[in-house]
């Protein structure tokens, strides 16, 4: 039975010991998806590369079947993985600031690593705008308080809210990826 | 130097290490926490190894690859030093967004996204109809 985390299958250090490992494995598959290159990662938002798309929903569908599959034989217990919280109007905020950030810099936070280690100078210089982002955040972070603690939502999914079951979601996601793809693969069409 | 992969190949590597990371560590990928930690002075916790790992990784696969270049990526009009203006001003507001989101690409977008999370699905409307929306005005930078 998984997470073995939970289950005490494998003790803290395990898991800390895990990190490293994980994270290898995750910077090796960017990488060769070309995530470290910030002129591919903003053709997405020319429309004239979408492997940002194309990687990131490939991923995102395939853990959430996973994990989907996973739990309903049995082998892992969805309700022991921590489901991040929802607050509606810092994410909505966050998320917009994020995307300008994003293609202004070229390079979001974990492959402006790769970036790094790849040689490229200019995730070292998003890494440490990051750096000086998160700082100027904590600076404020009192001021910003009220906001950041509004609209919270706990731990829900969107499936909870639409009053819909978890199985609908994966089909409602995985039915947009899939038409996702084949815009994509459409929009690149006419453009190469 | 070789291609890169295809990227439904390594979506789907990422969405199996991701998958892994739920199996074994009851969570997700991660990435803009560990500047939160090195901020913090913490360097010994989960997500700041885990990123650690991804820079290795990273570097590993591009030496591999013949794609390891000490070189700074930029648009057609852009000098060097110009890029590393905007690639700094980017990461200050993309990690000021982070903080306000609580998490980033990693950590909200692929790890909740694939939980069926509500804001990280909200964090994915936002940040990609703000990237198309800020795109055209700042076409210079790439194109």
């Amino acid at each position: 039975m998984m997470p073995l985390s939970e289950t005490g299958a494998l003790g803290a250090d395990g898991v800390l010991l895990t990190a490293p490992l994980i994270g290898f494995a995750f910077g090796w598959f960017l990488e060769r998806g070309g995530l470290g290159d910030a002129r591919k990662l903003t053709g997405q938002f020319y429309l004239n590369d979408l492997t940002v798309f194309k990687v990131l929903f490939s991923a995102l569908v395939t853990a959430m079947l996973g994990a989907f599959w996973l739990d309903r034989v049995g082998l892992l217990d969805l309700d022991l993985v921590y489901l991040p919280e929802t607050w509606v109007l810092p994410q909505a905020l966050g998320g917009a600031l994020f995307g300008v950030g994003f293609v202004i810099g070229g390079l979001c936070p974990g492959t402006s690593c790769v970036a790094a280690a790849a040689g490229r100078l200019d995730g070292l210089g998003v890494v440490g705008g990051m750096l000086i982002g998160v700082a100027s955040f904590n600076a404020v972070s009192g001021w910003i308080q009220p906001f950041y603690e509004s609209t919270s939502l706990g731990a829900v999914t969107f499936a909870d809210l639409a009053g819909i079951s978890r199985g609908m979601g994966v089909a409602i996601v995985t039915g947009i990826a899939l038409a996702g793809f084949a815009v994509a693969s459409r929009i690149e069409g006419t453009r190469s | 130097m070789k291609r890169y992969s295809d990227p439904y190949l390594a979506g789907i590597g990422i969405g199996l290490v991701l998958l892994t990371t739920y199996a074994v560590a009851g969570r997700g990928l991660g990435a803009s926490g560990a500047f939160s930690s090195v901020l913090a002075g913490t360097f010994d916790d989960w997500v700041v190894l885990e990123l650690a790992g991804v820079a290795a990784g990273g570097f590993v696969s591009a030496w591999v690859s013949g794609r390891f270049r000490r070189a700074i990526e930029r648009g057609p009009h852009l000098t060097g030093n110009g890029r590393m203006l905007a690639a700094i001003t980017g990461g200050v507001v993309m990690g000021f967004g982070a903080k306000l989101a609580r998490g980033c690409t990693s950590g909200q977008a692929l790890t909740g996204g694939a939980l069926l999370a509500a804001g990280s699905w909200i964090f994915i409307a936002t940040c990609f109809a703000a990237g198309y929306a800020v795109a055209p005005v700042v076409r210079r930078l790439w194109r």
